[in-house]
């Protein structure tokens, strides 16, 4: 099972006896205020955890894979995620679920 | 935006918690997500995004210095898909 923002909330709720609906509430701020800044166009650094960043790219040719139909593929902005050093580390040796 | 501006933030909207109780949690969350992957689990987030690991594969990388072949294991990288609603607001061109 994967972690969800209920389970977070949950461990906000046992870890720090915050009351559970101001629990979720947290949770979904936090992950609000990242999109809030990517929004903007703002990088977001988490030391310890990762970089979320943002490319801009220029329109390119793509293709329907149903019809083989040639359709141009729009400029757009997109969110990466580059992950830490030390979470690269922590992470290189896990066993998947 | 740092980790440290997001804690500022999170703190104006909880005044009834001090910058240190937000600190904590905040913290506490990531580190609670760093747990997940590194014990081989996923992350997922509706319309923020997942997390999961996607494996590489043993290679024979080079120490760029000397030129020198060096075995590289297989080893597992963290990996980030934007949910759909992440992909929407971001993408403002």
């Amino acid at each position: 099972m994967a972690l969800t923002k209920a389970e977070m909330a949950e461990h906000l709720f046992e870890k720090f006896g915050m009351n559970k609906t101001v629990a979720k509430s947290i949770v979904e701020h936090f992950f609000e205020q990242i999109r809030m800044a990517l929004e903007a166009g703002e990088e977001v650094k988490l030391s310890g955890f990762g970089n979320f960043e943002l490319r801009t790219k220029n329109e390119r040719p793509g293709r329907n894979p149903k019809t083989g139909e040639d359709i141009p593929i729009s400029a757009r902005r997109v969110v990466t995620f580059r992950p830490g050093q030390k979470l690269k580390q922590r992470v290189c040796n896990a066993k998947p679920q | 935006m740092t980790k440290s501006e997001l804690i500022q933030q999170l703190a104006r909207l909880y005044p009834e918690f001090s910058p240190r109780q937000v600190e904590d949690a905040v913290k506490e969350l990531i580190e609670q997500m760093a747990q997940e992957l590194s014990s081989g689990g996923r992350i997922e987030v509706r319309g923020f995004g997942s997390f999961s690991l996607h494996y590489r594969a043993a290679r024979v990388g080079r120490n760029p210095k000397t030129g020198e072949a060096v075995e590289l294991e297989g080893k597992y990288v963290p990996h980030f898909k934007a949910g759909k609603e992440l992909r929407e607001r971001v993408d403002t061109i």
